[in-house]
C-alpha cells in the first residue's frame, strides 16, 4: 500500500460522506452556504490528521479494551484546540457553526478512521489517510454548501451568481433542503458508479 | 407550568432534534429500516439523553463553572456520557435483564449519537435550570423517537414499492426525511 493510494482513496473511492455515509449531522447542518461548509471541513480535517497521527503513534501502547475511550480523549483534545482557535481568530464562523464545533468529537468519520486505520497502521500512511479523508470531506461539504447556496439564496461564497429576476428557493437553506439535496447527490453518485462499472 | 408545556411542545415538534436541529442523523438513517429496532433505539435514546443531561448539568454547575474550567466542557461531557452508557449497560445487564435484552445492542451505539452530547451542550448554552434541562432533554429525545418511528414506518413500505435502482437505500431515506422535515415546518410558530 503506497502512501499516495491512502491519500487518494479519500478523494473519490471512499469519499466521505457521499460514499461512506458517516458523520451526517455537520454535513446537513452547516452547509447552508459554501463558506460554512469549507470552514467546517477544514476544522474536521485538522482534527482528523492530528488524531490519526497521535493514535498511530500510541497504537502499541493503548490497551485494546479501553481503546475507544482513549481515542475519544485524543479526539476531544484536538476538538478543544480547534474550538479555542476558532473562537479567538474566526469569531463570525465560530458563531455560525455553533454547537457543531464541539460535536466534531462525535463525528463518526474521525472515530471510524481511528479505529479502522490509524490504530493498525504506521504514522505516515495514517497521516495520508487522515488528510485524504479530510480533504474529501471538505470538498463534499463545500460542494453541498455551494449547491444549496446557489439555489437557496442565489449566491456563491456571498457573491450573487444568478440572473436578476431569480427567486431564491429559500427552503433549500433550511432543514428539508439539506436532506433532499444530500439524498439526490447520493443518487447521482450511485448513477455515476453504475455507469463506470458498465464501461 | 405553561412555560414547561411550551418547552415540551417546542422540543418535540417545532425544533425537532433530527428534522430541525440536525442532530443524531447517523443512527436515524442506520436503524430506520425495521420498526422494532427503531422502537428499541428510541427507548434507549430517551433513557440515556435524559440521564446524561441531568449528570452533565450537575457537572457543569458544581464543577466546571466554580473552578472556571469551561474550556474542558467538551472533553468532560463526552467522557461522562461514555462512562454513563457503560454503567447503564452493566446495571441493566445485572438487574433488569429483560430491558437489557431489548436495549442492549443499542446502548454502545449511543455514545457516538450526537443527539446526546448535543442536547447536553444546548441545555448549558441556553442556561436552563435543572428542571428545565430535564424537561428539554426528555422532550427532545421523545421528538427523536417520533421522527425515527415515523421514518421507519414509511421506509418499511419501500420494500414492496418499485424504486429506481439509483435511489435505493440511504438516498431515498434522506429524501423522505426531507419531506418529513417539510411537514414538520408546519409546526413553526406554535412554540419555540
Amino acid at each position: 500500500m503506497s502512501v499516495a493510494k491512502e491519500f487518494t482513496k479519500g478523494l473519490w473511492n471512499e469519499i466521505p460522506p457521499f460514499r461512506l455515509v458517516l458523520g451526517l449531522c455537520p454535513v446537513l447542518a452547516v452547509t447552508t452556504a459554501a463558506k460554512n461548509g469549507l470552514g467546517m471541513g477544514l476544522a474536521t480535517t485538522f482534527v482528523l490528521v492530528f488524531a490519526n497521527l497521535i493514535i498511530s503513534l500510541l497504537r502499541n501502547i493503548i490497551p485494546r479494551k479501553v481503546r475507544i475511550a482513549a481515542f475519544i480523549v485524543v479526539i476531544a483534545s484536538f476538538v478543544v484546540i480547534v474550538e479555542l482557535v476558532m473562537q479567538a481568530y474566526f469569531y463570525p464562523l465560530f458563531k455560525v457553526l455553533g454547537i457543531f464545533i464541539p460535536l466534531i468529537v462525535v463525528n463518526c468519520i474521525i472515530l471510524g478512521r481511528a479505529e479502522a486505520f490509524a490504530s493498525k497502521n504506521r504514522v505516515v500512511p495514517s497521516i495520508a489517510d487522515g488528510l485524504g479523508m479530510g480533504i474529501g470531506f471538505t470538498l463534499s461539504l463545500t460542494f453541498l454548501g455551494a449547491v444549496r447556496e446557489i439555489i437557496g439564496s442565489g449566491t456563491l461564497f456571498g457573491h450573487p451568481v444568478m440572473w436578476e429576476s431569480f427567486q431564491p428557493f429559500s427552503v433549500m437553506v433550511q432543514a428539508p433542503g439539506a436532506f433532499i439535496c444530500l439524498g439526490l447527490i447520493l443518487a447521482l453518485m450511485n448513477w455515476i458508479s453504475v455507469k463506470q462499472k458498465k464501461r | 407550568m405553561y412555560e414547561y408545556l411550551l418547552l415540551l411542545i417546542g422540543a418535540v415538534f417545532v425544533n425537532n432534534i433530527i428534522l430541525a436541529r440536525y442532530l443524531g442523523n447517523c443512527p436515524f438513517l442506520g436503524v430506520s429500516t425495521q420498526l422494532d429496532t427503531a422502537t428499541g433505539m428510541s427507548a434507549a435514546v430517551v433513557f440515556v439523553t435524559t440521564l446524561a443531561s441531568a449528570v452533565t448539568w450537575i457537572l457543569q454547575t458544581f464543577l466546571l463553572t466554580p473552578f472556571e474550567l469551561e474550556y474542558l466542557r467538551t472533553i468532560a461531557f463526552i467522557l461522562v456520557i461514555a462512562t454513563l452508557v457503560q454503567l447503564v449497560e452493566m446495571f441493566l445487564q445485572k438487574s433488569v435483564p429483560v430491558l437489557y435484552k431489548s436495549l442492549g445492542i443499542f446502548l454502545p451505539l449511543i455514545t457516538t449519537n450526537c443527539a446526546v452530547l448535543g442536547v447536553a451542550v444546548l441545555s448549558i448554552q441556553n442556561e436552563y435550570s435543572f428542571v428545565k434541562t430535564l424537561v428539554f432533554a426528555f422532550a427532545s429525545s421523545i421528538g427523536y423517537g417520533l421522527a425515527l418511528i415515523l421514518l421507519t414506518g414509511i421506509r418499511e413500505r419501500f420494500a414492496i414499492a418499485p424504486i429506481p435502482v439509483h435511489l435505493r437505500g440511504t438516498s431515498l431515506g434522506l429524501v423522505t426525511a426531507g419531506i418529513l422535515a417539510l411537514a414538520f415546518m408546519g409546526f413553526a410558530g406554535m412554540a419555540h
